[in-house]
């Protein structure tokens, strides 16, 4: 194979890392809101927590976005 | 086709060309040269600048709109980074208060058409974050000495986990500069790029005649509801960057935690 395809082999399979990110964000929300609504008086307090959880979810799918490219930009 | 290329926004011009050194051919000496990206810093810092100095220039008992504004500004920032890092930690608020304006008001100039987004290249991302993990750690060393090094330690941790657990926590630390530099930069690169992306399967389609222009109408609503995402992810990354400069600087101020 040459190593120009690799290359964008390797961009596509690093997408995949879109869906560790997708499950993660998914969770915290879902749970947020099943929390929120037995309890909504306490959820104002816990947007901050909220948005804090989502970001450092998101940082890891970021992170495969940034490997793809990594792989069509610099390698 | 410059005109739908998704990556011709994030292009760096020479606008007022200044060169350092070298002996003429490209890449040698150095280019300090005045782009269209400090351009757009500039301008980013004279709107925040202008905009804190005009609310705070008459102060009332009853404020106007814009004192009003201002104050907003002020208690977020401060609520953010007291209920983060504390009263001690309040020492730190114009560093934040600076960094949170700056990240806002420069992802909200890239959303207007035909400006540049400072924050979507790489360098000036990583500039802010290594600015941020510099000053805790000088300051956790110079408040603390060695016992700013507690950070890696948990306390509470039994003594046999501890040879997993600190170098986790190492690695955790250096990798904080990547992530908080990647996530602002990545998502508004991202999001700069889709915007383009959906733009530009508008003008394609809408090239190909009427079926064309039915078919377009579908991306050009797309693009409506990603310019109102961006804007989200615009205010929701400055806010992000400002939480976790305060949370890392909680550290710097009680390293045992």
């Amino acid at each position: 194979m040459e190593a120009e395809a690799a290359k964008y082999i390797g961009a596509g399979i690093a997408t995949l890392g879109m869906a560790g990110a997708a499950l993660g964000v998914s969770n915290i929300f879902s749970n947020f809101l099943s929390g929120a609504l037995r309890n909504p008086s306490a959820a104002p307090s816990q947007t901050g927590n909220l948005i804090f959880g989502m970001a450092m979810t998101e940082a890891l799918g970021i992170f495969s976005f940034l490997v793809a490219l990594i792989l069509l930009f610099v390698a | 086709m410059a005109g739908t290329d998704p990556i011709h926004q994030f292009v760096i011009e020479d606008m007022i060309p200044i060169h350092v050194g070298g002996d003429g051919t490209a890449g040698s000496g150095l280019n300090l040269s005045f782009t269209n990206s400090s351009l757009f810093m500039v301008l980013t810092v004279l709107a925040i600048t202008t905009f804190v100095l005009l609310a705070s220039s008459r102060k009332q008992l009853v404020p106007s709109r814009l004192q009003l504004t201002g104050e907003l500004a002020y208690e977020f920032v401060a609520n953010m980074l007291r209920s983060s890092a504390g009263t001690e930690g309040m020492k730190f608020f114009p560093f934040v208060f600076s960094l949170f304006a700056f990240v806002l008001t420069a992802n909200m100039f890239g959303m207007i058409p035909y400006f540049f987004t400072v924050t979507s290249h790489i360098i000036v991302t990583v500039a802010l974050a290594l600015l941020v993990m510099s000053v805790v750690v000088i300051y956790g060393f110079v408040r603390h000495g060695f016992k700013f090094l507690k950070l890696f330690v948990p306390s509470g941790v039994p003594a046999y986990v501890l040879p997993i657990v600190v170098p986790i926590e190492i690695i955790s630390f250096l990798s904080r500069p990547i992530s908080l530099s990647v996530r602002l930069f990545g998502n508004i690169l991202a999001g700069h790029i889709t915007l383009k992306v959906f733009a530009g399967f508008v003008v394609s389609l809408g090239a190909a005649g009427f079926l064309g222009w039915l078919g377009a109408i579908l991306p050009l609503f797309m693009t409506v509801a990603l310019t109102a995402l961006e804007f989200l992810v615009a205010a929701v990354q400055a806010y992000v960057f400002a939480v976790l400069t305060s949370m890392y600087l909680n550290d710097a101020v009680h390293p045992s935690h």
